[in-house]
């Protein structure tokens, strides 16, 4: 990782253009109007959420098959991203349904997943606080991680045969589902920037995981040392005296 | 010695250790008696409206108590450092986890054969004819909570804080088993009493679901 000033100057501008191509140049929707503009980034925090938590349930598996540290720190910095992203997606519904809907929140199967989603990777980063041990944390988070990746569809299965109000995805539906294309193109520039942003800030909080790690073996290295060097020289002050 | 005997031996130490005091067991039922009453409180509920609430108050009362209750399975072997012990035995860690969910199941099944009378007359909500059916689907319930609360219990015990953890991070995942318990429980104290097959499948598939990811998971999460 030698510069990372390109690439985070291209996923800021990236979203500066998309952000200006959500709001000025997508057509205006039917019935929704300007609110109906929230969408193309309240898709956009779900696709960052769903990349970043399946690689995070990536990281934990190699972590607990390879044991090599990059994965936790893989692991952890991909939840963090989607933990981020989620309440993006979550914030930006509640506000694009209070308008469309005429209710701020309802129990449906979508919603409710990526509720419970938050909820359980919150305790994952709750958990990884409480675990002192760097090995066992890595080992019994990842653990963790997978049994909340797998309890995912599980909701969303409970939810679905129980009730959903949530519109099923009108985009890529082919040439009749009325999209205007140009909304599909501003989508898809929303989407990219999004993805593109939160695989830049997942790098850097990576970094950031690995220089921690860096630092706490520097430290134990250097009380090793001192500690060795203070019985060295003890008697040699001893002898000075 | 094969996982069925190991785990055999394992619950019928737990049992052992349990019936000799019964702590465990008397501060659950209380527990759980304790939400149902208070929900009386809180919501004075007419019989009608117990029919359809009562589900939903029966489940949660149990996922709390459960989310409690299932703490010391891990965490007293933790205390007492009797962990190390059990992970010397020649036995392997999916017998041990296997034997800890056999026990909590035990000990959760026998609360609610006292809970669940007990509700049913506070609640006047009469169960005499589906008895057997709603054992399935307690079972069932039941088998999904102690497969996953023995697994986060595992976990919590080596944090901080872990009486307050072992809820959080149970509770939200339990949160499928509860709609589906919920619903077929409900579909029992309906006017006309029947099964919904689909919500009896559902719980099925949650159980298989979490006791495949312990059993592949369960030296991890039990390695030194």
């Amino acid at each position: 990782m030698k510069s990372r000033i390109p690439i985070t100057i291209i996923a800021g501008a990236l979203m500066l253009f998309a952000g200006y191509a959500a709001l000025f140049v997508a057509p205006d929707e039917r019935t929704m109007h300007e609110i109906q503009r929230v969408f193309y980034f309240h898709l956009g925090s779900w696709a960052a959420m769903f990349t970043a938590l399946s690689i995070a349930f990536v990281a934990n598996i190699a972590w607990l098959l390879t044991r090599k540290p990059r994965w936790d720190w893989l692991g952890v910095s991909a939840v963090e991203v989607g933990v981020v992203s989620c309440t993006s997606g979550l914030i930006t519904g509640v506000l694009w349904g209070k308008p469309t809907w005429g209710i701020w929140w309802t129990w449906d199967a979508r919603l409710t997943t990526c509720f419970i989603l938050w909820l359980l990777y919150v305790s994952y980063l709750i958990l990884r606080g409480l675990i002192e041990e760097p090995q066992r944390r890595a080992t019994l988070s990842a653990v963790f991680g997978i049994f909340a990746f797998l309890d995912a569809p599980l909701v969303y299965a409970s939810n679905r045969l129980w009730r959903t109000q949530h519109p099923a995805p009108v985009m890529f539906g082919g040439e009749n589902s009325g999209l205007d294309p140009t909304m599909g193109h501003v989508l898809l520039i929303c989407m990219a920037a999004m993805l593109l942003m939160a695989m830049v800030v997942l790098g850097d909080r990576y970094r950031l995981e690995r220089m921690r790690h860096e630092v706490d073996e520097l430290r134990v290295a250097a009380e090793a040392g001192s500690a060795n060097a203070s019985s060295v020289l003890a008697p040699a002050t001893k002898v000075g005296i | 010695m094969t996982t069925a005997r190991a785990a055999a031996i394992l619950l019928a130490k737990e049992l052992r250790l349990e019936f000799r005091t019964r702590e465990l067991l008397n501060a659950t039922i209380v527990f759980a008696l304790v939400v149902v009453v208070l929900f009386s409180f809180s919501f004075d509920p007419t019989s009608a409206e117990s029919r359809r609430l009562g589900p939903g108050l029966l489940w949660i009362a149990f996922l709390f108590a459960g989310s409690l209750m299932l703490h010391p399975s891990f965490g007293r072997e933790q205390a007492n450092q009797t962990l190390d012990a059990l992970r010397m035995a020649p036995i392997s860690p999916f017998a041990l986890l296997l034997g800890k969910m056999l026990a909590n199941f035990v000990f959760l099944s026998a609360a609610e054969v006292i809970l669940v009378p007990v509700f049913a007359v506070l609640y006047n909500v009469s169960i005499a004819g589906v008895v057997g059916r709603l054992a399935i689907v307690l079972a069932l319930g039941t088998a999904g909570l102690c497969i996953t609360g023995t697994v986060f219990s595992a976990i919590a015990a080596h944090a901080r804080m872990r009486e307050l953890l072992l809820p959080l991070l149970l509770l939200p995942i339990l949160a499928p088993l509860l709609i589906a318990a919920v619903e077929a429980t409900a579909s029992l104290f309906a006017a006309q009493p029947g099964l919904d097959r689909a919500w009896l499948a559902f719980l099925a598939g949650f159980d298989i679901v979490f006791l495949t990811a312990s059993w592949l998971l369960s030296d991890f999460l039990l390695e030194e």
